[in-house]
């Protein structure tokens, strides 16, 4: 765990020794929610995955899910996007919102959805193809590429991504040839460069060693100044440095809180919750 | 109580009889493997004996044997127009067999749903892997050359060959296809991409080379087939250099076959060169094939940094 947690003082320690940065320059909206779920259920085959999730996620805010393994957490998350459609035998009950449009509806295609919410997945997936043509893809598959400046839009992309340093000198090398952190990053370019509104995040660090760990964690402070973000960890400290707000899922694919992530960590209202971020359970 | 050496320990213990039959099945495993090198080893150094005498005994000359055309003469006789035949029956083939092939297999590995159709018919390919060529030929013999009126020309030939490795590219496909991590798929849905898309910008030149591999040894067989093209029809003698797809001919295996019976013992020696050129372009489709999955694996390791 980090160092600066021992010698901390703030009044924010809970009896665990966390320790949560409240001030993170951004106030807690009441606005409406970018992403709204109702009594959201997800099935895979008789198996319930989710249960009645209703949650209100911010625009412009970094939203954690957290939970043990097998909440539902990343069921949750592709749900949005209708990556589960990619599962034969999964199915949806209830609503999904994207800016009050039900992606569930029949007259949303869910490549045009994810064309607007864009993913970074838990062990990095960069395609064989140079680091260009990554960052590049998403624009090239969308029709976009003649539109905009692509090597303008594939600087930008990398900027955004804290690795256009390190890459600048290299652009027609594979992206496999980066390292795991690197390899990572190539993915969010990737994933903001056509310039979605939400991102979504499934673990993007656990397979990363602490440094390139961290590296994403700032990169997620400055992605959401212009994307909402929502990412699921299994981190607890992660969860509480880089979330404004916190959902807890517990096992059985039930959300049991939703809060800023202030009070999630340092006051949470259900003793579930409470003993999980403890762990005395989880 | 201690032993000084190993042999009083375990003086009770008796494993010559274990040891014995040790040391037979090694032999036995040895000389199993042994036969097959020693067979390939006896039947170059047959091919290559026969071809020197060739050059020697009846005087055969190199230059006249690769470009001339086969003739009823044997002094005359040369091997170029099967030589062209048989490229113009590879290319044909290739270009027949491959579309399909590789369609078929992107179709049952991202298409099909997983039931029992699919994977009947996946079990099926490797049968009909394994239909003996001369079944293609006959087929092709009664569809095309005779129902269709096309005659025994080298498209039909070709049609036959196709037939005959399109299985073995769909197998080699499903392969390569299915060796393309999924996390490489979504990763393409993720950023919107439709499907087709996702085949034709991730997965496809991803598993190219396995599939480029396949199609080359898969034309390596087809090279060597005689018994499909003799069920179409060749021509005794390849007189003359085929001038398109709808010419008559003779290729590699089939004129050397031709050769074998022959009455005049110097067509034995073209028999032979015949081989011997034949062998040179198996030879470099393996090293092409072995060349492109080497450069393959290469690429492959990458993933794991």
């Amino acid at each position: 765990m980090s160092s600066e947690m021992t010698d901390t003082t703030d009044e924010t320690l809970i009896e665990t020794g966390f320790s949560v940065e409240t001030d993170r320059g951004r106030e807690p909206t009441d606005a409406e929610g970018i992403v709204r779920s109702e009594d959201l259920s997800v099935y895979y085959g008789n198996e319930r995955a989710l249960e009645d999730v209703t949650i209100e996620i911010p625009e412009n805010q970094v939203t954690a899910i957290i939970g043990p393994s097998g909440c539902g957490k990343s069921t949750f998350l592709r749900s949005i996007n209708r990556m589960n459609d990619r599962i034969e035998s999964c199915t949806v009950e209830g609503e999904l919102t994207f800016h009050g449009k039900n992606v569930y509806d029949d007259d949303v295609d869910p490549v045009a959805l994810r064309r607007k919410i864009g993913q970074v997945f838990q062990a990095p997936n960069p395609f064989p193809k140079s680091i260009y043509d990554n960052v590049a893809y998403g624009l090239r598959i969308q029709g976009r590429a003649d539109e905009v400046d692509l090597d303008d839009a594939v600087e930008r992309a990398l900027k955004g991504a804290a690795l256009w340093d390190e890459v600048e000198d290299k652009l027609d090398e594979s992206g496999l040839d980066l390292s795991g952190g690197q390899q990572q990053r190539l993915c969010i370019a990737r994933a903001i460069a056509p310039d979605p509104e939400v991102i979504l995040m499934d673990e993007p660090t656990s397979a990363l060693d602490p440094v390139a760990a961290s590296k994403i964690e700032d990169l997620i402070d400055e992605l959401v100044e212009e994307y909402s973000v929502i990412i699921v960890t299994h981190n607890m400290q992660q969860a509480a440095r880089i979330s404004d707000k916190t959902a807890v899922f517990l096992t059985g694919g039930e959300l049991v809180e939703f809060d800023d992530t202030a009070r999630i960590f340092e006051n949470p209202k259900d003793d579930r919750v409470e003993d999980y971020i403890t762990g005395k359970f989880g | 109580m201690s032993f000084r050496d190993g042999q009083e320990l375990f003086a009770d213990v008796d494993l010559g009889r274990e040891k014995f039959l040790n040391r037979v099945f090694h032999a036995v495993l040895v000389a199993a493997s042994l036969f097959g090198f020693v067979m390939l080893v006896l039947l170059i150094l047959d091919v290559v004996w026969e071809a020197y005498q060739g050059l020697t005994v009846f005087q055969i000359d190199p230059v006249q044997f690769l470009t001339q055309p086969s003739s009823s003469r044997a002094e005359r006789a040369g091997f170029g127009a099967s030589i062209v035949a048989s490229l113009w029956l590879m290319v044909l083939t290739a270009a027949l067999a491959f579309f399909i092939a590789v369609g078929c297999a992107v179709y049952l590995v991202e298409y099909a749903s997983r039931n029992r159709v699919t994977r009947l018919i996946e079990a099926n390919l490797a049968n009909l892997a394994g239909v003996p060529s001369i079944v293609y030929g006959l087929l092709v013999l009664a569809l095309i050359v005779n129902d269709a009126g096309l005659g025994s020309v080298i498209l039909a030939g070709a049609i036959a060959l196709a037939l005959l490795i399109v299985p073995i590219i769909i197998v080699a496909s499903i392969e390569s296809l299915r060796a393309v991590p999924s996390s490489v798929r979504d990763g393409s849905y993720a950023m919107g991409a439709t499907k087709w898309q996702t085949i034709r910008r991730v997965v496809l030149p991803q598993a190219m080379p396995g599939i480029l591999t396949g199609t080359i040894l898969a034309l390596a067989r087809a090279i060597g087939e005689t018994a499909p093209l003799i069920m179409v029809g060749t021509m005794l003698h390849a007189t003359r250099y085929p001038d398109g797809p709808l010419s008559s001919f003779s290729a590699m295996p089939t004129q050397i076959y031709n050769w074998t019976y022959q009455a005049d013992r110097m067509f034995n020696g073209l028999a032979a060169l015949g081989i011997v050129v034949l062998l040179a372009f198996l030879v470099a489709m393996y090293v092409i094939a072995g060349y492109l999955r080497k450069k393959y694996e290469a690429d492959a390791s990458l993933t794991n940094v």
